[in-house]
């Protein structure tokens, strides 16, 4: 493995634009704290931002926070302190980081965009469609700054969405109106809505078709620059900046392709990632693969933002329907097929499960499926052990050790 | 010592070196172009891995009573593998194993290695095609690291536990997985005034359990590292918990570092 030397990670320029919008909206959320107006809503990442936005919120998520504490390395020091008042270190580490975070008067968005804090929620909306936790985390808050909590039980281990999971969570999201409208100051309007689903459907088309790039070979992007140009997707869904934004990153990416710009140079292996990042370490395994002439080109975690069923026409009914047809909710046969498909279309050499210590639902290495798929698909699987956030479950030189010789496997296969 | 190969040498007179920096010892084996093992050597790793591989590779040289200049190529593998500057390529220890078990074994095998800091076991398919590998989670359960411990915790020499298991007429059920938590219980067992020869058959059970909570064991096993040379009696134990053919390799503790040399012939010679 000698033979693999270091190179460095290719720039995307519209990164530059990215930057602006995600400076632009933290601005925005300071702004309405400071004049009261418009109300701030706390939403989880998957949760129904289409109907906040419809009402005039101004929506944050605090998913978006924790992977930003992740990535600063910010989380580690502050887990403890939400450890100490009774928040377990096994539960998720978003949760903890976020916590620990608050209660130490800390954010990682001060020195980012300015913010002296994290937006406080006027309300909190969450959907338990990724886990129960997200409930737990906004009720943290809710008794903090008493304010309303309301939010959307999703049915979970689905292997078909049935119509009675989509007419109940309508109903679940149309219940929350009256309360959206007290907080808000803002009467539900339908057409708003219907807008707003159209621009959430707009970003999730092109946020695929950016996801999609990765099965030219060479690959114009890796997963690590997918996990930092899905902000949009998850933070800006809803808005026309997000549609903008994608717009020109898909341009670059095309350019890409159209001259055979590999995103890691020598394109040797391709694989498939399954499970969270592992947020602090995002350089150092990019690093890594590069070197090892490795690019990771699909993962279940990016497309976790695609939402194929919005329609403006069915508002609630087709929110409902995309966030429960989400990889998430599913149960392991339809997990085990959409990933297939995923990793058939992108020519995958191999699969790296990430099992995340503390995110068990988003870990699918528990129940055999690796072992399932390896045999079903003759792919080489590995299964690295870790976390999104909490790197005291992480073993820096064993993971390293682990990629090197699932690379050395896949060489040897190769050359058999 | 030198690296790369010399013009003078042929094939006959060739030597290849493979060097293991693992997190306990460094071992180092020469092997010749017909791939005997012409020399190998074992010593401390301690906190300077370059001084580690040095001397470990000295010594091997001295035994190999080899001229320099017949060294055609080294290869490291093992935890400190990026810290030998003399080695020419690298290798990972998983890869490593397994090529020096295929040295004396053929596939299909599950390779056993009880390292001091890790365990893995490897599966190898009937052409000898690795098809999985596993390593334990972080913690050094079941591991040398945790067979030190637990040894210090029982004020007896590390030399003393195989003889001690192998003669025990009987052992203690120690059911913690971690091993902070085994220190817990093993200090009850004393308490309770169960014999220290019962005690340490059941840490060799645990370590075997932890082992067997990895993976399955299928084919032929093969056992190896400095666990399994120094204390061969676990091998004898596992007989218990399986009905497959049982291998363990003549100094096992060296087996990656011969892996590493294979690799390190493999320019050279056809078939390795």
């Amino acid at each position: 493995m000698s033979a693999a030397k270091e190179t460095d990670r290719k720039t995307i320029h519209a990164t530059t634009e990215m930057k602006k919008l995600m400076a632009s909206h933290f601005t925005e959320l300071a702004e309405a704290k400071k004049n009261g107006r418009p109300k701030v809503a706390w939403c989880t990442s998957v949760g129904p931002a289409e109907l906040l936005h419809a009402m005039g919120f101004l929506v944050y998520y605090p998913e978006n926070h924790g992977a930003l504490l992740g990535a600063t390395r910010m989380a580690t020091e502050f887990i403890p302190a939400a450890n100490a008042v009774g928040y377990s270190p096994e539960i998720c580490s978003y949760l903890t980081a976020d916590v620990g975070a608050y209660l130490k008067g800390v954010t990682p968005l001060t020195k980012a965009y300015g913010l002296k804090e994290v937006p406080r929620a006027d309300i909190l909306v969450y959907n338990t469609n990724q886990c129960r936790d997200v409930q737990d985390w906004f009720a943290f808050y809710a008794r903090e700054w008493n304010v309303p909590l309301i939010g959307v039980h999703t049915h979970r281990n689905i292997k078909e969405v049935k119509d009675y999971h989509i007419a109940d969570l309508a109903e679940q999201m149309k219940a929350m109106i009256p309360v959206l409208e007290e907080v808000s100051g803002n009467r539900f309007d339908i057409d708003k809505l219907r807008e707003t689903v159209a621009l959430s459907l707009e970003c999730t088309k092109l946020w695929r078709q950016v996801l999609e790039c990765g099965a030219a070979k060479p690959a114009p992007l890796t997963f690590f620059d997918a996990t930092i140009h899905m902000a949009p997707a998850v933070v800006l869904r809803g808005l026309p900046q997000a549609i903008d934004y994608y717009k020109l990153l898909l341009k670059e990416l095309k350019e890409r392709i159209a001259n055979s710009v590999a995103a890691v140079e020598g394109e040797r292996h391709r694989l498939y990632w399954d499970g969270m990042p592992i947020w602090g370490k995002l350089r150092e395994l990019s690093q890594q693969f590069m070197t090892l002439r490795t690019n990771i080109v699909a993962s279940s975690y990016c497309n976790s933002w695609i939402f194929d069923a919005f329609d403006p026409a069915q508002p609630f009914e087709s929110m409902a329907r995309a966030y429960t047809e989400l990889f998430i909710v599913r149960d392991e046969s339809y997990k085990e097929a959409y990933m297939e498909q995923w990793i058939k279309t992108f020519s995958i050499d191999g699969i790296i499960f990430h099992d995340a210590r503390t995110c068990p639902n988003n870990s699918n290495s528990r129940y055999g499926m690796p072992q399932r798929m390896g045999t079903r698909l003759g792919l080489p699987v590995l299964v690295i052990n870790g976390d999104l956030n909490d790197l005291r479950c992480y073993s820096e030189e064993q993971t390293r050790t682990n990629i090197e010789a699932f690379i050395e496997q896949l060489d040897e296969k190769r050359s058999c | 010592m030198s690296g790369s190969g010399d013009n003078r040498s042929t094939l006959e007179e060739a030597l290849f070196g493979g060097i293991d920096v693992g997190s306990c010892t460094t071992k180092a084996v020469i092997i010749d172009g017909k791939r005997n093992i012409v020399a190998a050597s074992v010593g401390y790793t301690g906190t300077d891995f370059e001084k580690a591989a040095n001397d470990v590779w000295n010594t091997c040289m001295s035994e190999a009573h080899a001229e320099p200049s017949r060294i055609m190529a080294i290869v490291s593998t093992g935890y400190g593998r990026n810290s030998v500057s003399f080695a020419s390529a690298r290798f990972t220890e998983i890869s490593c194993h397994a090529r020096g078990c295929l040295h004396f074994f053929s596939g299909p095998l599950t390779v056993i290695d009880i390292g001091g800091q890790d365990n893995k076991i490897i599966k190898l398919d009937h052409k000898g095609q690795r098809i999985s590998f596993k390593m334990n989670r972080k913690c050094a359960a079941g591991t040398g690291a945790f067979l030190e411990e637990m040894a210090l915790r029982l004020r007896l020499p590390l030399h003393e536990l195989d003889r001690l298991a192998r003669n025990a007429d009987g052992e203690v059920t120690l059911g913690s997985y971690c091993t902070v938590f085994s220190a817990t219980e093993v200090l009850e067992k004393i308490k309770a005034g169960h014999p220290v020869d019962r005690i340490v058959k059941g840490l060799f059970r645990s370590v075997l359990k932890r082992i067997l909570e990895m993976d399955t064991l299928d084919d032929t096993i093969v056992i190896t590292g400095g666990v399994i040379q120094h204390n061969p009696f676990l091998a004898e134990m596992l007989r218990d918990h399986t009905d497959n053919p049982i291998r363990v390799p003549e100094h096992p503790q060296v087996i990656g570092a011969l892996g590493a040399a294979l690799y390190a012939s493999k320019a050279l010679c056809e078939d390795v």
